[in-house]
């Protein structure tokens, strides 16, 4: 079979090496030396500092609807570990360090390995997926990711037969993050296995064609696109396989408003507000929510046998 | 003696009216901002949610400066600060009003059903619109007319609810908060000042009358030591 590889150059070596030679020269010249350059480099709007990705190909599971513009899509984020401000992750993540960066995967796996950013981006072929985002807080997106199948990264490690769950933590820095005790850090998310194996779970590396800005979770992140965006994990450093449903830090600050699954349902309201309805990104008025986010097809089987007003 | 002294600092009435002017200016610069901003696409992703947000926390802040007035004027000795808390007052019912009308219009779009649903099922909903309900009263008689109409003592009780109101409001503020309490906790600590200085106030006058200090005539103690016995 013939598949169409990206290139093999990893993306962080992607800047013309004069453009990075005179940086360099720059920072030398400078007489405060290293902190006016990180000042400089945390002050480099993250946009600066995003890499193409390279040929792409495209997926059946995109969706057609109007794309959500990147300005948007990059400045409109939920990432508590740098503020609770929709506008905080975008002014504060440049400070994250995404480069070098290892995603050790351990737990009930017959071989546990950690991998560098550069090989997982070599991992398998790139594709562009054009998912809805439905946020919990009743706002959707609709964002061009770029990453593969989660599965193809998890078969890798061989799975044990009794490995049932899988866990994603997020980097976690208190130097550079929110020491706020708003959620207990690091911050930990899961899913059943079946769930991480879908071919609609995505293991992100980019939007729009390039690598992720920092404030949506650079350098790699998880997207399950029909469950509330909290369930994508940002800036993943370990993935564990588990037999028992592991702890997740929405669910621990909440348990009964964020369920485990929390699977995008307008059947099922947060307790403090309805899920009926959201607003679509640049939209004036809201639009009904859809049983999975519109995913119904692919995923409503996984879920069958379960009652889904309990089991939110 | 005080009386001089205070005649001193106070402005007269022309200095007053001037100073109702630019006051009432400062006060549209909240509504100002936020209208230049959706006009310029400035408010970010998601503008309504920005003008929510910030039509409400204007309706708390604008609570919050009226309920200060008293305690500024009772620590500060500059008495003519109270002729500037009803148009305070009324800043705080018209960000309401704008709060409630974006929620209305621009967030449900009109749907009433949704709204009555929101109303009765939700409580950080609930709260918020019986704090707006309990407002309207004190905004229609926050004039002189109606002040002579009511007579001043029931004028009085009926806008000592605007503590409740205040109360209400961090409470709906709080309830809608996803998991963040620092700024609804900051508001319920100046709020709680606010009415703490009150209830410290009251309780010490009370105590003043238990100790008779009302009884006790302009002249002489020894009065005093006669009834006492």
């Amino acid at each position: 079979m013939l598949i169409k590889r990206p290139g093999d150059i990893a993306p962080s070596e992607i800047t013309p090496r004069t453009l990075f030679d005179q940086r360099r020269d720059f920072l030398r010249q400078s007489g405060a030396g290293l902190i006016a350059g990180a000042a400089l480099w945390a002050g480099l709007p993250s946009g600066a500092r995003a890499a193409s990705l390279g040929a792409l190909s495209k997926s059946a599971f995109s969706t057609m609807e109007e794309m959500t513009p990147r300005k948007d899509v990059t400045s409109y984020n939920n990432f508590y570990e740098f503020g609770t401000d929709k506008a905080d992750p975008a002014e504060r993540a440049g400070v994250m360090k995404t480069r070098p960066w290892t995603v050790r995967i351990e737990g009930l796996v017959n071989k546990p390995r950690t991998f560098d950013i550069d090989e997982i981006l070599r991992m398998a072929p790139l594709e562009e997926r054009i998912y809805r985002l439905r946020c919990v807080e009743a706002w959707s997106m609709v964002i061009p990711w770029v990453g593969f199948p989660l599965s193809a990264l998890l078969k890798q490690v061989d799975p044990q037969g009794s490995a049932k769950y899988v866990q994603f933590i997020s980097h976690y820095d208190p130097k550079i993050m929110s020491r706020l005790p708003v959620l207990d850090w690091p911050y930990r998310e899961g899913l059943r296995l079946d769930e991480a194996m879908h071919p609609l779970t995505l293991l992100t590396v980019g939007l729009y064609g390039e690598t992720l800005p920092n404030q949506n979770g650079a350098p790699v992140r998880i997207v399950v696109p029909w469950k509330y965006g909290f369930k994508s994990a940002k800036s993943i450093v370990t993935i564990r396989l588990l037999e028992k449903q592991p702890e997740t830090s929405w669910n621990m600050a909440g348990p009964e408003e964020y369920g485990f699954y929390s699977n995008v349902n307008p059947e099922v309201d947060h307790p403090r507000w309805s899920q009926a309805r959201e607003r679509r990104i640049g939209e004036f008025r809201k639009r009904p929510t859809l049983p999975f986010n519109g995913y119904a097809d692919q995923v409503a089987s996984l879920y069958s046998s379960m009652d889904l007003k309990r089991q939110f | 003696m005080t009386r001089t002294k205070s005649a001193i600092h106070t402005p007269s009435a022309a200095q007053i009216s001037a100073m109702k002017v630019v006051l009432f200016l400062a006060c549209l610069i909240p509504a100002a901002l936020l209208a230049w901003g959706a006009y310029a696409d400035t408010l970010g992703a998601n503008p309504i949610e920005a003008i929510t947000r910030g039509s409400g926390e204007w309706t708390l802040r604008f609570l919050l400066i009226t309920l200060a007035v008293t305690p500024l004027r009772r620590l500060s000795g500059l008495h003519w600060v109270l002729r500037f808390r009803r148009m305070l007052g009324l800043y705080a019912f018209a960000y309401g009003c704008a709060h409630l009308l974006t929620y209305v219009w621009l967030d449900q779009f009109f749907d009433l059903g949704a709204i009555a649903l929101d109303i009765l099922k939700r409580p950080f909903i609930t709260v918020g619109f019986a704090a707006f309900v309990l407002m309207t009263p004190l905004a229609i008689t926050s004039n002189a007319y109606m002040i002579k109409r009511l007579g001043g003592r029931k004028w009085q009780s009926l806008h000592r609810s605007v503590y409740a109101i205040a109360i209400m409001g961090v409470v709906h503020f709080w309830w809608l908060v996803k998991k963040d309490l620092t700024w609804p906790i900051i508001y319920a600590v100046i709020l709680a000042v606010l009415l703490g200085m009150r209830a410290w106030w009251r309780n010490q006058e009370r105590e003043r009358q238990l100790q008779g200090a009302y009884l006790r005539p302009p002249g002489p103690g020894r009065i005093i030591k006669i009834i006492a016995k």
